[in-house]
């Protein structure tokens, strides 16, 4: 079972208060993860990467394992205690201030 | 009795605004989808509880939320946007060719007709549209693919479809506006479209009179004279009693011609409403006072409406969709501002009081007039 960590914004349009648990076959990977995500919450296309190009959109960052994984390539496997359930994966939303 | 549901749309989240017909108490609910900026929201004009809303940030992109019930739930619909075949390029800053890039939904327009049927206003300049409650959407291509396409340059605030008024005489007939583009006319429900430009004269571009490259800020009819529009351009206030074939400009005596909203008494369709802004390097009202200027002439001779606004002090914007008037006898107006307050007038414009006072920075504002 792959955990899920999503920004607050994005919990609220998917009516979720803690982690998303996601059963994901296969290699588990940045891509492969987001996949089943939007299965799992069709509303969530197009909020974390373009729904064409399935580009990551430029201020949602993946974090695991205390590594930021943003610049990893998406089909690369994620570590293994994400894919054990040990760690979350973090979909971030950048920081902004001002 | 009758009462009126005024949709504001904020930087941080969407309020609704509700009254009866008196137009005295007012009860403030929101924030709805707090943190995202609402562009726009619109009711359909056949079932009110029918309301659309454009939800967007830069961090996630793109929502269109709908409600059935007028604004007390909500449920997202279709948000994906993709542009007709090869998108092709239009102008980048620097005169270099960009691709077409949707970045969001500025302008909600519900058909006149069937609450299902909606047009939507996009940056990167499109117009798409839904025929299934906002489920799926499909791009009229004519106007991006229109011979001038290609020559389209943004403004500052990107390029944006953000004016769509449809012809209550003939639906196959809709205005759009883009900035900085111009105003552009189909006569056959979108298929074909034609720059509808003449008469305009704009100092920041190099031909000053070209057919397309004008900074239109909003455009508003009066549904007994769909022929009759009235233009709020980056400087001048412009009519065109021939359905945009020819413009002339109406400043008149008004102190400054700049600004963005623009509307239309709900039952003088000579009678409009501008909110001059000082200048387009400041957005401001002139003087830091705040007037509302009302002409009963079609134009050129306005007069200042101040009672009940701020007249000293006063360094806020008035954005192009954030004015609108109600249907009650005596109209009512609204007007939000990027300092966050909502501004009503149920005495035609003659006087005015702050509804709302303190919300984020007003993006929008759209009333219903409820039976």
């Amino acid at each position: 079972m792959i955990r899920v960590v999503l920004p607050a914004h994005l919990k609220t349009l998917v009516q979720v208060h803690g982690e998303v648990e996601l059963d994901v076959s296969g290699v588990v990977s940045q891509r492969s993860v987001v996949d089943a995500l939007e299965r799992r919450y069709p509303v969530l296309l197009g909020t974390i990467r373009d729904p064409t190009t399935r580009k990551r959109r430029p201020f949602i960052r993946f974090f695991a394992c205390e590594e930021d994984l943003s610049h990893d390539d998406p089909e690369t496997p994620l570590p293994e205690s994400v894919v054990s359930g040990k760690e979350p994966f973090f979909v971030i939303g950048a920081m902004a201030g001002g | 009795m009758s009462g009126v549901r005024v949709l504001v749309g904020t930087r941080k989240g969407a309020f609704i605004l509700r009254s009866d017909g008196l137009r005295k108490d007012w009860n403030i609910s929101g924030p709805f989808f707090g943190g995202w900026e609402m562009y726009h929201l619109k009711g359909s004009p056949v079932n009110p509880n029918r309301i659309y809303a454009s939800q967007t940030t830069s961090w996630f992109g793109q929502i269109i939320q709908r409600s059935n019930d007028g604004g007390e739930t909500w449920e997202p619909v279709g948000n994906q946007f993709n542009y007709d075949g090869v998108p092709g390029t239009h102008q980048w800053y620097d005169g270099t060719p960009h691709p077409w890039e949707f970045a969001r939904v500025w302008h909600l327009e519900p058909s006149l007709t069937d609450p299902d049927t909606v047009l939507a206003g996009v940056e990167d300049a499109a117009l798409f549209q839904s025929t299934d409650g906002a489920a799926t959407w499909n791009e009229l291509s004519g106007l991006r693919t229109q011979d001038s396409g290609s020559s389209w340059q943004p403004g500052a605030g990107g390029m944006c479809l953000h004016t769509i008024i449809v012809s209550p005489k003939d639906p196959q007939r809709i205005y759009i506006a883009i900035s900085s583009a111009g105003a552009f006319r189909t006569d056959d429900g979108g298929v074909t479209w034609r720059p509808i430009n003449k008469g305009l004269h704009s100092e920041g571009i190099p031909d000053e009179d070209a057919e397309v490259g004008h900074c239109v800020h909003h455009i508003t009819m009066h549904p007994s004279k769909p022929d009759t529009l009235f233009m709020q351009k980056h400087w001048d206030v412009m009519r065109t009693d021939n359905a945009g074939d020819s413009w002339v400009e109406v400043s008149g005596n008004l102190p400054t011609d700049f600004g963005f909203a623009i509307d239309v008494h709900a039952h003088e369709p000579e009678t409009i409403y501008v909110v001059p802004i000082k200048s387009d390097s400041e957005h401001y009202p002139l003087d830091g006072q705040l007037r509302v200027y009302r002409s009963r002439s079609g134009g050129n001779e306005w007069e200042p409406l101040t009672k009940g606004l701020p007249q000293s002090n006063c360094y806020v914007d008035v954005l192009r969709d954030a004015m609108s008037v109600d249907m009650l006898d005596r109209c009512g107006l609204y007007f939000g501002t990027t300092g966050g307050q909502v501004y009503a007038s149920s005495d035609e414009g003659d006087s005015w009081e702050a509804i709302a006072r303190d919300l984020p920075a007003v993006l929008s504002v759209e009333v219903q007039t409820l039976a």
